[in-house]
């Protein structure tokens, strides 16, 4: 064939494959649109509850009293023991919750997911059913349960089991219950899941290989949970770091966080820069632990739920 | 490496009930030492039961299973000294591939250069050298059945049990394997029990086949006796393809669409009865006729169709009374070439020793 033909070939039969292509291309793009378009509502509610409250402060942390530019409520961070003491408790309420939820939170965990079907879904229930009650009346609860002559103290004076009212409430104590309490479905849920999934074969397997059932739990189950773990134990964490409610009833002004330290920042002497910039670095404290944490632990392995 | 002496297995009287279903049904079994058995059954006929009561993660009702003269049916899994490999190989996926077969060597106090050693060695078994550091969800399917052996044997058990390890792999990689299984068992000499419901890979790999259905043992006996003289029609259904006509008594002989049959004189005792039929084992016989053989049943047919399937071809015939029948044959261009067109007659040649009765009884 001359090659004039060859061309004439070639493009008789592009022809078609061109419209095709840009026909192709459009519907891509349409499909893009569409799916932008149905979650534009999502998303402008995320931007206008979220983001722009969350950059609102952050201007606001950096206005002097008089409105100018100005460092000096970090300044003040800085210079103040008070702010200082509001970060170490902190960190140490949450850690002390976070650990006394690892250690309430996994056996309940295991036991769970040892049970039968039906057993383990009633039981699940009894650890869902705080969610249906109101975090707040859950904590005067506690405050009822705890304080001086509460029903805890009362019962343990009339049964002679101490002499002395004991210190239930209104400090750190009385804290870390509640906190626990609440905090507690957040690990043992992701835990659970992580528990569930894995293969009752592999324990069957470690059993066949000549592991006794203590020797099975800890170099096959503990290890495949630890994904559940890691996840629950971080979300715990975080919640923990900017928890008000239950430091604020139960800790009776002895236990400021730092949500607490805005608090008061605002509602006693109404300056909403010094709560702004308290808020600012708790929230790249917090960016920074989640930042470490993945790093260390490829977070998005533990949040996804993969392997 | 020196190996412990393999143990005989005596199972006796095991019954295993859910609600009102009895999975395993006063099941009684010898498996002799050293022996390659296999359990072959459809799903839920009790075979995976009965492994996993010998494995010791079910526990019985009742009944008494023995390793060599140790009772062991209440003795814990861990410390039963049995080898497995699990249906989904169960591969702890948290541990490479060297610390997998590692463990139950650590289990057992080895360390070292020994540890080093013979994991190294259990790998060269099932070819994976170098394989060691990988991770589990980097094996192919094969792989991982290979590790899975690998850690099974590595600690020289006295007993390996296999829960269908092969179903997961594609047809050419599991034939590769079933052979590999079988001569990496006569290599180690240990006393394996193989669960499975391929009839063929059950033909292929075992000394002794056990047919199970409905928890009670069917039939315990080689892979020929089991597939030329099934003991019931259950068992000549599962196993191979055949064809059942009903045959009638008349004093001592014996007919079956209005021909007498030649019977071997050892299997009459049933009524009523049926033929099973082999499709491989059914001659064509020369169109022409003559004095059939002496040792030969001839069946008259009618061709109705013929079924090419590349190495071989089915032949579908009807007898006299409107009963299909099959035959097989290799599928050479003379065979091919003598099948007479459908519609035609054909004779169908049967050797006395492959007529064989069963009662009719499924």
């Amino acid at each position: 064939m001359p090659a004039p033909a060859v061309a004439r070939a070639r493009a008789q039969v592009a022809g078609p494959n061109d419209r095709n292509t840009a026909g192709l291309r459009r519907d891509s793009l349409f499909e893009r649109v569409a799916l932008a378009t149905l979650s534009a509502p999502a998303l402008l509610l995320v931007l206008i509850t979220m983001v722009a409250p969350v950059a609102w402060l952050f201007a606001l942390s950096f206005l002097g009293d008089d409105g100018s530019l100005s460092l000096e409520h970090y300044r003040r961070m800085i210079e103040q023991p008070s702010y200082g003491r509001t970060f170490v408790t902190t960190f140490k309420v949450s850690l002390l919750t976070t650990g006394l939820c690892i250690l309430a939170g996994y056996p309940l965990a295991y036991v769970l997911s040892q049970l039968p079907g039906r057993a383990a879904n009633l039981c699940l229930i009894a650890v869902l059913l705080p969610f249906w009650t109101s975090l707040l009346v859950r904590t005067y609860a506690w405050l009822v349960l705890l304080q001086r002559k509460g029903l805890i103290n009362t019962w343990g004076l009339q049964l002679g089991w101490w002499d002395e009212p004991l210190a239930l409430v209104h400090n750190l104590t009385g804290t870390l219950i509640g906190m626990v309490h609440i905090m507690l479905p957040f690990l043992v849920l992701p835990l659970l899941g992580a528990m569930r999934a894995i293969d009752k074969d592999y324990l069957n397997a470690a059993a066949n290989l000549g592991a006794s059932p203590t020797r099975a739990f800890w170099s096959v189950f503990f290890p495949l949970s630890m994904p559940g773990l890691l996840a629950g134990t971080l979300i715990v964490f975080i919640l923990c770091l900017g928890f008000y409610v239950t430091p604020a009833v139960l800790g009776g002004g002895k236990v400021i966080m730092v949500s607490n330290h805005i608090a008061n920042d605002i509602e006693l002497f109404f300056n909403w820069g010094a709560a702004s910039a308290l808020g600012v670095v708790l929230l790249v404290l917090t960016l920074l632990f989640l930042g470490l944490a993945s790093k260390l632990l490829r977070l998005e392995k533990v949040l996804g739920g993969g392997h | 490496m020196t190996r412990r002496a393999a143990v005989p297995i005596t199972v006796r009287a095991l019954r295993k009930t859910y609600g009102t279903v009895r999975a395993l049904d006063d099941v009684d079994l010898d498996v002799r030492s050293g022996e390659f058995l296999t359990l072959l059954g459809p799903s839920g006929s009790g075979k995976t039961t009965l492994l996993m009561v010998l494995a010791g993660f079910i526990r019985p009702d009742q009944g008494s299973l023995k390793f060599g003269d140790d009772e062991v049916v209440r003795l814990a899994p861990h410390k039963r000294d049995i080898g497995m490999v699990f249906q989904n190989y169960a591969l702890f996926p948290h541990m490479d591939v060297a610390a997998n077969i590692a463990y139950p060597l650590k289990l057992r106090g080895v360390s070292g250069t020994e540890l080093e050693q013979r994991v190294a060695a259990a790998l060269a078994t099932v070819q994976l050298e170098g394989y060691g550091p990988r991770r589990i969800d980097q094996l192919s399917g094969g792989q991982r059945q290979r590790v899975a052996l690998a850690r099974a044997i590595v600690f020289e058990p006295r007993i390996v049990l296999m829960d269908e390890p092969l179903s997961a792999l594609d047809k050419q990689l599991r034939e590769r394997m079933q052979i590999e299984l079988r001569q990496l068992h006569d290599k180690l000499g240990t006393t394996t029990i193989y669960v499975t419901h391929d009839q063929r890979e059950a033909l292929t790999m075992s000394d002794r086949i056990a047919v199970i259905n409905g928890g009670r043992i069917m039939q315990l006996d080689t892979p020929r006796a089991i597939y030329d003289q099934p003991a019931n029609r259950f068992v000549a259904e599962f196993i191979g393809e055949s064809t059942f006509l009903p045959v009638q008594r008349d004093g001592q002989t014996w007919h079956c669409a209005g021909q007498r049959l030649q019977v071997a004189s050892a299997n009459v005792p049933f009524e009523p009865a049926v033929l099973m039929l082999r499709p491989e084992r059914l001659r064509i016989l020369n169109a022409a006729g003559g004095e059939p053989e002496a040792d030969l049943n001839v069946l008259s047919a009618r061709v109705a169709a013929v079924i090419y399937q590349g190495d071989s071809f089915l032949l579908q015939a009807t007898l006299a009374d409107g009963s299909a029948i099959q035959a097989r044959g290799i599928a050479s261009r003379d065979a091919l070439a003598a099948i007479p067109p459908p519609g035609e007659p054909v004779r169908l040649g049967l050797s006395v020793a492959d007529t064989v009765l069963l009662a009719d009884a499924a």
